[in-house]
């Protein structure tokens, strides 16, 4: 299949091109960039005037539910929302049911999601057996299985010595290390932010230092152990600061944060909304400023859509019994735009947080448009307005702040290895 | 982003909901006060206002001077009262809180007085029932106890006159207490200026001054020359543990003695929701003397609670 898209506005960012040019793909890859090759013959031209063609997106964090939780999604509805949202690569976390902790889960979800032709899936084992911060996982298998990176989810560390050997044990082979910073004590029965709305709601707060203790002690033990580092969804001002100081010191650490995290505040939880009810917590206005500063000059590398599908039932409850989560992997590109447009960034820098930025981190070959290379491709249009609601989204997560918002930005074509996996 | 109109106003502005005092127009808590000041005044027991009603005390956390109050003021005028302890019953068969409520909207109820110990639950009952029921908290969690705060306010105007010239004090768990945030939003919409909290730091919320509030944590220097002081109930299992270390200790800093209130004014009131732990939060020398409100503060509840359920059942 030769696939010919004609008359877009390219962005590459990772070679920095933003140009209308013309992309032509053949057998999976893209073939030229600009001018057709000799000989070339389209077996389909997709008119891309007036949109923007840009790598597929590639998300950090998206939770697909499978296994276990199925109830709540299943590998085919949300790789349907992945690719419905542009995203062609997806990093999911193994807080699955069981975790993913051996080789055989891994191979499965591996072998579901490529037979669904969609999106690459790339799973992050579990650090320690069944997450349960005690026991450390065959890391070298499940990486022969297909993990790319190993995490401890959401879940504790059952002591400091465990998080220690772990940490030195994926350095001794180079497998980079994603945590949450969240110490669980101080975040324990914790709901929302410890600021004014909490204060004023007389909710059970989530204290930034909940986030900054538990920084300090991975920066320690990064630094000790030389374990190369990704801290998943910072949340605060200090906790951002505390990253560009130890990048500042050449730590080999990345970071992210979640896309409602760059726009919301605690202020949006309004007359106890569950739908905002988010791990970590919507802070104050002066973090969420601090997280898009970061943004802007790269302390953060990328924005993920933290897509965390709930249960209706799971939402429909008072605001502290709610369960935290929020679907995301269909707004991360429209919410990306409305950070770009709102802090006057260029699209190029902006669409890299969520391309080159992450396929760095996740170490793949993806997010970026050059010759040779797979074809993975996100067609938008940038000024198409859409409003969130539930039968617009594919995802079989409904819940969203957004919900009944209108929001910019609709992906019109989403091509995976030179197929065009999703058009609307 | 989703502060929409006020969950609590019908269209006309009206007192559909009692969901907490924060947000509350000044005059809404004056015609409360004022209505209950009626009730107060009468020697007429029973008023008709509610009847043909049925108020549903749906109660998620167990209460009984709260249900009681509320169901003698539901009585008085003349509504049909059913109380439902719902702990005892569906939640521990797992039935969800929406099934719940829609199956008690099914039974045409006109009010809901709704106890729940999470925060937030009355608004969420509230955005489910049917547009014609009313709900009343009675107290959610850590977040609001409507009805106590106006009674204090009551209890204050009764004693004290006027509100804008008056110092008020507030001692101990601030933290957990619903009864400190709903007289916090009544005193400051009702124009008092100046509000004080007392405790230690593990038992203020963080950012507490940004109700309006000035903190102490010397109880003497925070009690100088106020004119109310406000006990709040320390929670049994608030008494050991990590935010503090016994309920002696606590006694000898914040505990109320004969001797702390006399660096308040000599004509300060001394309020308490209830129930008291005597030798903990207050000497019972100050609980049971001239200064103490605590018994009128009971009395003028049932006032209360009788002014919220008729203005809201006019509010049609």
């Amino acid at each position: 299949m030769k696939i010919h898209i004609k008359g877009g506005r390219l962005i590459d960012p990772r070679s920095g091109v933003d140009a209308k040019k013309d992309v032509y793909i053949a057998a999976g890859k893209i073939v030229a960039i600009g001018d057709a090759p000799n000989g070339y013959t389209a077996n389909r031209v997709i008119d891309a005037a007036g949109l923007v063609v840009c790598p597929g997106l590639v998300d950090l964090a998206a939770r697909l539910r499978e296994p276990g939780f199925e109830y709540l999604a299943t590998l085919e509805s949300e790789m349907e929302a992945a690719i419905a949202g542009g995203v062609t690569s997806l990093a999911c976390p193994p807080d699955t049911d069981p975790p993913l902790d051996e080789p055989g889960l891994v191979e499965m979800l591996k072998f579901r999601a490529k037979n669904l032709n969609q999106a690459r899936v790339y799973p992050i084992g579990a650090l320690t057996q069944g997450l349960k911060g005690k026991r450390l996982t065959e890391m070298a298998e499940l990486v022969d299985a297909g993990c790319v990176a190993f995490s401890q989810a959401d879940a504790p560390f059952a002591d400091t010595q465990v998080f220690y050997h772990a940490l030195q044990y994926a350095a001794t082979f180079g497998f980079p290390v994603w945590l949450r910073p969240q110490d669980p004590a101080l975040a324990q029965h914790g709901v929302a932010h410890d600021g004014q709305v909490a204060t004023r709601f007389g909710l059970p707060a989530i204290p930034v230092c909940a986030e900054t203790v538990a920084l300090s002690m991975i920066l320690i033990l990064a630094r000790e152990t030389g374990a190369r580092v990704h801290l998943a969804r910072l949340s605060s001002a200090e906790g951002v600061e505390m990253v560009r100081q130890a990048k500042r010191d050449k730590l080999p650490v990345t970071c992210d944060v979640a896309i409602h995290h760059a726009h919301l505040t605690e202020m949006d939880i309004g007359y106890f909304e569950s739908n905002s009810r988010l791990d970590p917590p919507l802070r104050s206005q002066r973090d969420r400023d601090a997280l898009r500063a970061a943004l802007a000059d790269g302390t953060v590398d990328a924005l993920c859509s933290d897509h965390t599908p709930v249960d209706e039932d799971a939402k429909q409850l008072p605001f502290a019994e709610a369960e935290p989560g929020a679907t995301g992997l269909e707004l991360l590109l429209p919410l990306t735009l409305k950070w770009a447009e709102e802090s006057k960034m260029t699209l190029a820098l902006a669409l890299a947080r969520i391309t080159s930025d992450p396929a760095r981190v996740l170490g793949v070959d993806a997010g970026h448009l050059t010759t040779g290379h797979a074809a993975d491709i996100c067609i938008f249009d940038p000024e198409r307005h859409w409003k969130i609601e539930p039968q617009a989204l594919k995802s079989q997560g409904k819940n969203t702040p957004y919900i009944g918002l209108e929001l910019k930005g609709k992906v019109r074509h989403t091509l995976v290895d030179g197929q065009v996996v999703y058009e609307f | 982003m989703w502060l929409t109109a006020n969950p609590q106003l019908d269209k006309k502005g009206q007192l559909h909901h009692l969901l907490t005092l924060e947000g509350l127009p000044a005059e809404i808590l004056w015609q409360i006060l004022d209505t209950a000041k009626s009730f107060v005044g009468t020697r007429v027991k029973k008023f008709p206002l509610l009847r043909g009603k049925s108020v549903f005390n749906v109660f998620f956390e167990p209460s009984t001077r709260t249900r009681t109050t509320f169901e003698i003021a539901a009585k008085r005028l003349s509504a049909d009262v059913i109380n439902l302890n719902i702990n005892a019953s569906s939640q521990s068969k797992g039935e969800s809180l929406l099934d719940t409520v829609d199956n008690l909207s099914a039974m045409h109820a006109d009010m809901f007085v709704v106890r729940h110990s999470e925060s937030g639950a009355p608004h969420f009952i509230a955005r489910h029932v049917a547009p014609d029921i009313h709900v009343i908290n009675a107290g959610d969690g850590r977040h609001s106890h409507p009805t106590q705060g106006l009674l204090d306010m009551y209890t204050i105007r009764h004693y004290k006159k006027d509100f804008s010239n008056l110092r008020v004090a507030i001692v101990g768990d601030v933290l957990h207490s619903r009864v400190a945030r709903s007289q916090i939003h009544a005193l400051t919409t009702l124009g008092c200026p100046e509000i004080r909290v007392i405790g230690p730091k593990t038992l203020l919320p963080a950012h507490v001054e940004q109700l309006g509030v000035h903190v102490f944590h010397d109880m003497r220097q925070g009690l100088k020359d106020v004119d109310v002081v406000t006990m709040l109930r320390l929670q049994n299992e608030r008494m050991q543990g990590s935010l503090l270390p016994s309920a002696q200790e606590f006694y000898k800093f914040y505990g109320l003695t004969g001797d702390k209130l006399a660096a308040a004014r000599s004509d300060a009131i001394v309020l308490h929701p209830g129930p008291m732990n005597r030798g903990v939060e207050i000497d019972s020398s100050v609980a049971d003397g001239k200064q103490s409100v605590i018994l009128p503060q009971v009395t003028f509840g049932i006032a209360i609670r009788m002014a919220v359920m008729s203005i809201m059942a006019g509010n049609k």
